[in-house]
């Protein structure tokens, strides 16, 4: 498999990096750093677990029988993928204390990364559900399960195993997103870089390793992606 | 909250409509490189020669699984080290038509793959020449699936450009940000760029499904 090769070879490139920073001059920016991509992953676990949730609600939500609630979810999913994600997280932080709620940088950002990217998932998790045949919400009818049952025990599980590739690459696209956390005052490792950059004038070293490190991230989620993907489409394969 | 409409009507709006030129200026530069960019990076991807090949389809992995703020940033900061002293508005748009040059290769690559392979084979028997092959045969049934692709990356190119303001280029956010910065009131600026952004790109959506239709129609005729 090419990606896992590249995946550890790009790893293998990191450590030797940050081996080879540790024991020179370049320790000086690293522990900044490091506590930049502490800030990034938390930012980053947050967000993905707001993004899948919201995915869920507001994919369902769309093709509900209830006309408020598809409003609801058709209003939330245009305005968020109408509008720039930065623009949003200026909105949450600067604009909603306004209105009298404050929001710390981390939940803003937080926030304003999961509401945006699942406005983009719900239209990955519509399409799943609709890829799922008709005869099966029609065969659980039949079967006189209830509504909720024939959405949570038959087709939510059939729809995952569609999803999964879709889901996988908004979460990189996610992670590449909390880049911009830092115009909610947050200090992230693209920030951080930035701050360094500006103390030691390290261009090349300082974003070559961020680059890495983004890249890094990406790839485990890339194999979490395909793992999940094995993992839920074992059935297909037994043959029934 | 206290909305103040003189405040929006004398200072925001006259003030982001200044700025709304560098953005959609931006824009339009940012879209004509990435189509050339893109084009170029298909063909260095499609080539013979595997190390060629190999090497531009890792760049290719690289620049997409980099956030593009880190790389305005790093082209920004790079540039002058290496003696390219270019404006932030220039460079910018160098490193937001990168990134979306490897998406548009993309968008090419399928959208030449979905012609079935026995089209080439026919323009084959038929003894037409290369150019006529492309340009009657391929480039006319390839067209329906790049161009509402490539019109979605205009789009995503729209939003993408208040990153410029973290290097201080003059668009749409910059200016709300100052404007936040001097006032102290952020929430009518703030706002009116979202409805701004919000307003253009439901419209522009729009403007790409009736290309992508009146395509569709011209296709099936």
């Amino acid at each position: 498999m090419a990606g896992r090769i590249v995946a550890v070879v790009a790893l293998t490139a990191f450590l030797f990096g940050l081996s080879f920073a540790t024991f020179s001059e370049l320790r000086i920016f690293l522990p900044a750093m490091l506590r930049g991509a502490v800030v990034t992953l938390q930012v980053s676990m947050l967000a993905a677990a707001l993004f899948v949730v919201m995915s869920f609600l507001a994919g369902i939500a769309k093709d509900s029988g209830l006309r408020p609630v598809r409003w609801l979810a058709i209003a939330y999913i245009e305005v968020f993928r109408g509008t720039s994600l930065l623009v949003q997280l200026f909105w949450l932080y600067f604009v909603l204390p306004e209105f009298g709620i404050v929001l710390s940088p981390m939940l803003a950002g937080v926030l304003g990364v999961g509401l945006n990217f699942g406005a983009y998932g719900a239209e990955v998790v519509r399409g799943a559900m609709l890829a799922v045949p008709k005869g099966q919400h029609e065969a659980s009818v039949a079967l006189n399960l209830s509504e909720r049952a024939s959405l949570f025990r038959i087709v939510i599980p059939q729809a995952v195993v569609v999803m999964i590739p879709g889901m996988t690459n908004l979460t990189i696209e996610l992670i590449k997103a909390t880049a911009l956390v830092s115009a909610v005052t947050l200090v992230d490792i693209t920030y951080a870089s930035v701050q360094q950059n500006q103390l030691h004038y390290r261009t090349l070293e300082i974003f070559t390793i961020t680059v890495m490190l983004y890249y890094c991230f990406a790839q485990f989620v890339r194999f979490g992606g395909s793992a999940l993907e094995d993992r839920f489409s074992r059935h297909l394969r037994r043959g029934h | 909250m206290d909305w103040r409409w003189d405040f929006t009507l004398d200072v925001v709006i006259p003030r982001l409509w200044e700025a709304a030129g560098v953005t959609v200026y931006a824009t339009f530069a940012s879209f004509l490189l990435a189509l050339v960019g893109g084009l170029i990076l298909m063909l260095l991807k499609t080539s013979k020669n595997r190390i060629v090949s190999i090497v531009v389809t890792e760049f290719i992995e690289l620049i997409r699984a980099t956030p593009l703020l880190v790389q305005i940033f790093f082209l920004f900061f790079l540039l002058p080290e290496v003696g390219i002293t270019l404006p932030p508005l220039t460079s910018g748009i160098i490193a937001i038509a990168l990134y979306n040059s490897t998406l548009c290769a993309e968008v090419y690559r399928a959208g030449l793959q979905a012609v079935p392979r026995g089209q080439w084979e026919a323009a084959m028997a038929l003894n037409l020449s290369a150019y006529r092959t492309f340009r009657r045969i391929i480039i006319p049934q390839s067209l329906p699936p790049i161009v509402p692709a490539l019109g979605n990356y205009l789009i995503a190119i729209f939003k993408e450009t208040p990153l410029l303001s973290f290097v201080a280029v003059g668009e749409i956010m910059h200016a709300s940000k100052l404007i936040g910065s001097e006032y102290y009131r952020f929430t009518e600026a703030v706002t009116i760029a979202g409805v701004f952004f919000l307003v253009m790109s439901l419209v522009s959506a729009q403007l790409v499904r009736l290309v992508e239709t009146y395509l569709q129609r011209s296709i099936q005729r």
